[in-house]
């Protein structure tokens, strides 16, 4: 043991000797210059991408951009003529329609299918998996499979007329007026699968004692589901409803694969409308003024949900 | 000779909040030294300041007789233990021992000589092909402590590396640190918030609160002395009695009088003062429940007062009761083969030698 | 202990979709009961439907599709041409080599720029989690926002830059748009995770003298199997089935095989080759389809962890 101590202390001895003195604060460290080189990507994308390239559509949204960058600066005029083309009209009309039905009707479906899911039923992940197996495709390859059902002389409707229902009509997407409809149905069947996965996954998180009470207390299922599941979901119903809105402001690809905006401009979208501008079209300054304004119900709905963050803790804050 | 850890002034704050103001600490070599204090004392900050795991905004931290303030942790001469031991998951015992040495770049034999020197002496050999989830809780910790021993360290930090443990595993651990101490004679600086653990381990106990050392003492004299009444409140359970008073001269007796708020009188013959309060002095008076006695009549104490029985608390080697004495509640504790009764009124007394007296405005022991 | 590390916090609640039934008890077969599954299995119909057409119509000859045979019905005589034909022979314009060169050129894209982004994204989230420099929470604030914004608002300035740059249409390009893309979703997986972790293991691997890379590479990265897991069902169908910058990006040499499949067939000239045109569809879909398959259980986490960032 002696012989142990002394040889920790002739250890320690040399150690103070070969060591050096860390007396004065290091002007950087390196782990910290480590830290920022492994997140230059991150910095750049964040400032490079995000900020800079946002300013600099806002910028190019002022001039009058033909197909190259100019700095001719034109005032506000591209935002008037972009308020007085029918084309963006339109497209900010299907824009609402659309996104409306979609997001609606994918959450109805999704929690619908969620709770039917939910009732002990047999094969259950056999069913989860043809639910969801259309968010696996891509867009155009769900807008390419429902064009052909949807094509008017030898799809549905012509299948449905050959079994003798002769007046039976249901191809939308040559029809001007229905057209956006039949762009529906398919970014519907692309995902309520994935709305019915979070609204099952927050239906499983809720505490199973709520069932007892509620049998308990005589409540029928359906009203137990709406009144009292429902609003216990919140989050996963937040979510799920946050991932279509995003999807919402994306839609250029099922457009392009189903009618490509037709018939004429009726399936036009803000989305569609800002890459036709900078490419085929040759308006960047006019396609940039529509990119600004799909920035719009973006930072309008983020600055919303921070605003609304910021109550709950300001109050959270007072209640404590 | 030389101290092995020696804080000047250090001072830490996180934004607004002070953590740690201007403290100061000496550790001699080999010493076991126990950091206790409530969560949020700034305990596990001092250690990790320790450590180098965190940068310090004011001060001086020297550890083994060199300024190692802007250190990195690597370069201090520590080893620290963590409450979840923190063993690397993927890495087989043998890579968790030795993974500082490989970052080191030290040769193969001599990583081998070392984990080999290690888990001799932690008797973990038949470990060292296993996983950390293969291990029972007593085994991950001595692996924690075998990843400080292979780096050669002087001083073994240890943050409340018994806390996520049941009551049982606990106690048998900490006599195995004591042990492993006992071997090793490296300085320990440990962490914890449990009191039992402080009182067996330590060779001595810095009591914290609100980032300040209150007490810096041996176990015994922490226990039996405390420097104020945060200390003596802070330290033993059930916890220390106090009575509200104030310090009374009699003429013609010596020693100072006890007197509570509603006028008992308790003589404080032989309490050893620091020096002679004055008279009036509003004051605390405490007492352990254990230092409380039923009376005895071959043997009389100091001080005695007969008292009605509250509640009755049998805790299997002893028996708490409540009374009161003078209009306040107290405890003592008394033998499990004393029956005694609520609604029983006994006597029982104390001897203020083992009291401790309080300033009751600086709370200051007096 | 260890097995949460294992078992990371960031996943675990969403594999509740995974777990039975709780609604209330149902007894025998009741009306409502029949209801229940009729309800279902008319929804799992029309999940399957495109699925089985797309198929029959691919196997199906031309001139049956044209005569108005049945869009639903199985094929009066199988041919597998149509397979072949989107496969190596389908026009794009005057490019007829089928889909061959997309395929090629989509798994190189979606190999590397998978690799690229989970690489860059565990770096960052790492780095949030354990070194957070000055204004590194601002950065990624701003990163989080990136989330949110359409992609057209910044795909000009992107062009303009990248044609500056002179790599406007190369390989690169495509890699760096999708790992720009990816980043922000990513990021927050990953930072999620690493933040789940005890942070006592990043300071064991400081006192052992673990540096930056030492401490992510050797402890960090292995202890993220199951998140990198999540992160690659995650990016390989995304980027797979992007179409957007695969249009803008890629340029002809590298275009990927969903413009290439939209390419063949909107191709006006000639005859319309519906089963080539399904058969081509259902080659694009095959690799996502056989992730979805095969990743299981896990391609659902991937999918709510991607709804993370609500």
């Amino acid at each position: 043991m002696a012989q142990s101590a002394s040889a920790v202390a002739a250890r320690r001895e040399t150690n103070a000797t070969r060591r050096p003195e860390y007396g004065r604060r290091p002007r950087f460290r390196l782990s910290t210059l480590m830290s920022i080189i492994g997140t230059t990507p991150m910095i750049v994308t964040a400032i490079g991408v995000f900020v800079i390239c946002i300013i600099y559509s806002g910028v190019l949204s002022f001039t009058d951009s033909r197909m190259l960058p100019s700095y001719n600066f034109v005032g506000l005029a591209q935002y008037e003529r972009l308020w007085n083309t029918s084309r963006w009209l339109i497209s900010v009309n299907n824009i609402w329609l659309f996104g409306l039905l979609s997001v609606g009707l994918s959450m109805v479906f999704g929690f619908l299918l969620a709770v039917f899911m939910d009732q002990k039923i047999r094969h259950e992940s056999l069913l989860r998996s043809i639910f969801l197996y259309p968010f696996a495709m891509s867009l155009v390859v769900t807008g390419l499979a429902w064009r052909w059902m949807l094509d008017p002389g030898l799809g549905i409707q012509s299948a449905v007329q050959g079994w003798g229902f002769e007046n039976f009509r249901f191809a939308p997407l040559v029809n001007a007026n229905t057209a956006i409809y039949g762009l529906i149905v398919g970014s519907i069947w692309n995902s309520v699968g994935v709305t019915m996965a979070i609204m099952l996954a927050g239906l499983r998180g809720i505490d199973g004692e709520i069932w007892k009470a509620a049998r308990v207390d005589g409540i029928p299922a359906w009203r137990t589901y709406i009144f009292i599941v429902l609003p216990m979901m919140k989050g996963a119903v937040f979510t799920a409803f946050v991932l279509q809105c995003v999807g919402m402001v994306r839609v250029y690809d099922i457009v392009i694969a189903m009618t490509q905006g037709g018939p004429g401009i009726a399936t036009q979208m803000p989305a569609v409308f800002v890459i036709e501008h900078i490419t085929d079209r040759l308006n960047v300054g006019l396609g940039m003024a529509a990119a600004m304004m799909m920035l719009v119900p973006v930072v309008f709905l983020l600055s919303l949900l921070a605003f609304v963050q910021w109550r709950g803790r300001v109050a959270k804050e007072k209640a404590l | 000779m030389q101290t092995s850890v020696s804080i000047r002034d250090l001072s830490l704050s996180f934004g607004n909040t002070r953590i740690l103001d201007k403290l100061n600490l000496d550790i001699e070599q080999g010493e076991f030294i126990v950091l206790l204090g409530p969560s949020g004392c700034g305990k596990s900050t001092l250690l990790n300041c320790i450590a180098g795991l965190l940068d310090i905004d004011d001060g001086e931290i020297h550890i083994s007789g060199r300024n190692v303030t802007w250190a990195e942790p690597k370069d201090r001469g520590i080893g620290m233990v963590f409450q979840s031991y923190a063993l690397y998951p993927q890495m087989t015992v043998e890579k968790n021992l030795s993974f500082g040495l490989r970052v080191a770049g030290f040769g193969k034999a001599e990583i081998q000589e070392r984990v080999q020197r290690a888990s001799e002496i932690l008797q973990i050999q038949p470990l060292l092909k296993r996983k950390p989830v293969e291990l029972s809780g007593g085994q991950r910790q001595r692996v924690a402590i075998g990843r400080a021993l292979v780096r050669d360290v002087d001083v073994f930090l240890f943050d409340e590396p018994l806390s996520n443990l049941d009551a049982k595993l606990r106690s048998d651990l900490r006599v195995e640190i004591k042990r492993l101490h006992r071997k090793l004679k490296n300085t320990m600086v440990y962490v914890t918030h449990d009191q039992i653990e402080a009182l067996t381990l330590a060779n001595r106990i810095a009591i914290m609160k609100e980032g300040e050392i209150q007490q810096l003492a041996n176990p015994h004299t922490i226990y039996h002395k405390p420097v104020n009444l945060y200390v003596a409140g802070f330290i033993g359970s059930p916890s220390m009695n106090f009575l509200q008073g104030a310090i009374q001269h009699e003429s013609g007796a010596n020693d100072p009088l006890f007197v509570t708020d509603s006028g008992l009188r308790i003589p404080l013959a032989g309490y050893p003062f620091a020096e002679a309060p004055d008279a009036g002095l509003p004051a605390v008076l405490g007492v352990r429940p254990e230092h409380i006695n039923i009376a005895d009549d071959n043997r009389p104490l100091p001080f005695q007062q007969q008292v009605e029985i509250d509640i009755v608390e049998p805790m299997g080697s002893e028996t708490l009761v409540w009374t009161q004495i003078a209009g306040q509640t107290i405890t003592f504790s008394c033998d499990s083969d004393v029956l005694v009764e609520p609604g029983q009124t006994v006597t029982i007394g104390f001897d203020p030698v083992r009291a401790s007296v309080f300033d009751r405005e600086s709370t200051l022991r007096l | 202990m260890t097995q949460t590390i294992v078992q990371p916090e960031a996943t675990a609640p969403l594999d509740r979709v995974l777990s039975g039934p709780r609604g209330p008890r149902k007894q025998q077969i009741t009306m409502a009961r029949i209801g229940i599954y009729g309800f279902l299995i008319i929804a799992a119909l029309f999940f399957l439907t495109p699925l089985w057409v797309m198929l029959v119509t691919s196997l199906k000859t031309l001139p049956e599709i044209r005569e108005g045979g049945n869009l639903f019905y199985w094929p009066r005589e199988i041919t597998f041409e149509p397979w072949v034909q989107a496969w190596s022979s389908a026009c794009t314009g005057r490019d007829c080599r089928g889909l061959q060169p997309g395929f090629i050129n989509s798994v190189k894209i979606t190999a590397v720029a998978t690799v690229v982004s989970i690489l860059i994204a565990a770096i960052n989230g790492y780095a949030l989690s354990f070194w957070r420099y000055r204004y590194a929470n601002l950065v990624f604030g701003i990163l989080v926002f990136g989330a949110f914004v359409p992609y057209q608002v910044v795909i000009y300035p992107l062009v303009v830059a990248m044609r500056e740059m002179g790599i406007f249409g190369t390989f690169p390009s495509i890699v760096i748009v999708h790992t720009i893309f990816g980043m922000p979703i990513l990021t927050l997986l990953y930072r999620n995770f690493f933040s789940s972790l005890p942070p006592e293991l990043f300071k064991a691997g400081r006192v052992d003298g673990a540096g930056f890379w030492q401490i992510f590479f050797r402890i960090m990265v292995p202890m993220a199997v199951p998140i990198t897991v999540v992160a690659v069902i995650l990016q390989l169908t995304g980027i797979w089935n992007d179409f957007l910058f695969g249009t803008i990006f890629a340029g002809r040499a590298h275009m990927p095989m969903t413009v290439q499949l939209n390419n063949i067939v909107q191709t006006t000239t000639g005859i319309r080759e519906y089963n080539v045109h399904m058969a081509a569809t259902m080659l694009t879909a095959a690799v996502p389809l056989a992730v979805y398959f095969i990743s299981g259980k896990w391609f659902v986490r991937g999918i709510a962890a991607g709804a993370v960032k609500g």
